[in-house]
């Protein structure tokens, strides 16, 4: 298979990372998810730095995002499939 | 895999070292001066200059001591000078050093000035340091290494897979005998859950989770002016596409593996008494402050994962940078050492570059230069738990 441009820790989680530079809106990326070796296909709806957050799924604010199969905070802003998610949509649920 | 065979110093005490330095060690503020002086007078001797160490008192005094005390008594290092303002608690810190029977020897500036100081400790830093330098290498076994570990600028690559490949290495090695210890108070806020789960007794999972939620109490709660977002994660995580400190803590917490359980919580600089195995230590997220109590505790190598490329490193204690963001590895690679990208490109597995990093600590035991070293990196940061008197 060709190198992931998105990668998943758990089937569980509703966010996956970017893992390349310079990811363009419109890429049709290739997703893996690493606790299953399973692949599909997402299309990036933003430019995505390396490292940043892409929605799996569509969001509306109140909802939870998971990653590693875990609680990681409040979604905060409607977000659509393909969406970049951080600081802007998504805040902790602690302090 | 074959593990390399490896060398390093036995010390006075039956402990293992793989560096083998001299070090001038100020009690305090005033005495950084004067070790500069005689660590540029005498070649191989390394100053180890801090901020603190005046009118200190109670629990915080008392890290302080056990910090300078555990940092001149790490078998990483083969004698100690220590110089401060007076004799009283210069000797503090001489004699609980000299309890390991490595040489040490104390001097104080009062009733002397610099000049005569430095003179003095110059001498005695040039025998020491003579000395030393015909200490030789003995073959070490792995159980006698001590392995810390700590990340920093983290990002979203740190998670998927340099912490990974620290907790893999001790997947490997922790049943092999080494001493392993992880910390990071507050970054651990939102998978305290985890780490909780993690201890090896429910008596230590609550003694751990005593000691976090005290941070959270005491430090957090009421210092905090906001909700933290801006410090937790720090403006270099959220330039690496981490959110929240919930996200930064399962990434941190990558870095304990599969199926290790910390058998311990310790105290800051606390020298951890259970014998081998995985420990928790209470510490800030702080890079300098957090490496500096481990090697006080007496680890010897550092394993440090990074993502957006923290440069920390430390006097005595090599600290082995690893880096899974591509970016980092291509715009700050003097300051990596193990390359784990290929973990994103799905090139390597996490397994691999476990087997990678214990190759690596075995050169780096052997003599190999990480590059914190290489660069000078010689952070050495005292925690301080409150204002001084």
């Amino acid at each position: 298979m060709s190198i992931p441009h998105l990668l998943v820790h758990s089937p569980k989680d509703n966010v996956g990372v970017v893992v390349v530079e310079g990811l363009k809106a419109g890429t049709e990326m290739i997703c893996v998810v690493t606790e299953t070796d399973t692949d599909f296909r997402l299309v990036a709806n933003a430019d995505v730095s390396i490292g940043h957050k892409v929605a799996l799924t569509d969001f509306a604010a109140g909802d939870t995002a998971i990653k590693y199969g875990e609680d990681i905070g409040r979604i905060v802003a409607p977000i659509r499939k393909g969406d970049h998610v951080h600081t802007h949509n998504l805040k902790t649920k602690r302090w | 895999m074959a593990h390399q065979r490896m060398t390093g110093w036995r010390r006075e005490n039956g402990r293992v070292g793989v560096r083998n330095h001299v070090i001038i060690l100020p009690l305090d503020d005033l005495s950084n001066a004067a070790c500069e002086a005689v660590a540029n007078n005498v070649k191989g001797t390394l100053a180890l200059p801090h901020a603190y160490g005046r009118l200190q008192f109670g629990a915080d005094l008392d890290l302080h001591f056990r910090t300078l005390i555990g940092a001149g008594s790490n078998p990483n290092v083969a004698a100690v000078i220590v110089i401060g303002i007076e004799p009283q608690w210069t000797g503090r810190v001489v004699e609980g050093i000299r309890k390991t029977g490595k040489p040490v020897e104390g001097f104080w500036i009062e009733q002397h000035g610099d000049i005569n100081t430095i003179a003095a400790a110059s001498r005695k830093a040039k025998e020491f340091v003579q000395w030393a330098s015909e200490l030789p290498r003995e073959p070490i076994e792995i159980g006698d290494l001590w392995i810390s570990t700590k990340c920093g600028e983290s990002d979203t690559t740190t998670g998927l897979a340099s912490c990974p490949t620290v907790g893999n290495m001790y997947d490997k090695w922790i049943p092999e005998g080494i001493y392993g210890v992880f910390g990071e108070t507050s970054e651990i806020t939102g998978g305290e859950h985890i780490c909780k789960a993690r201890a090896a007794s429910p008596e230590i999972g609550e003694k751990w989770y005593t000691m976090w939620k005290a941070y959270q109490d005491d430090v957090i709660e009421a210092h905090k002016t906001d909700d933290l977002s801006d410090s937790q994660p720090t403006k270099g995580n959220i330039e690496g596409g981490l959110t929240t400190i919930e996200e930064k803590a399962l990434g941190n917490l990558e870095k304990i593996g599969r199926n290790c359980t910390f058998i311990d919580a310790l105290e800051p600089a606390e020298a951890p008494a259970q014998g081998p195995g995985l420990y928790y230590m209470d510490t800030s997220s702080a890079a300098g402050e957090c490496v500096t109590l481990m090697a006080a505790a007496g680890y010897v190598i550092h394993t440090f994962p990074t993502g957006q490329g923290n440069v920390c490193g430390n006097p005595i204690v090599p600290v082995i940078k690893i880096t899974g963001n591509p970016r980092t590895v291509r715009t700050m690679s003097e300051h990596i050492d193990l390359d784990v990208s290929g973990i994103l490109r799905r090139e390597m597995t996490i397994e691999q570059a476990g087997d990678a990093l214990i190759d690596l600590i075995g050169r780096t035991a052997n003599g190999r230069l990480t590059a914190t070293e290489a660069l000078g990196h010689r952070e050495f940061v005292m925690t301080k738990l409150y204002r001084s008197a």
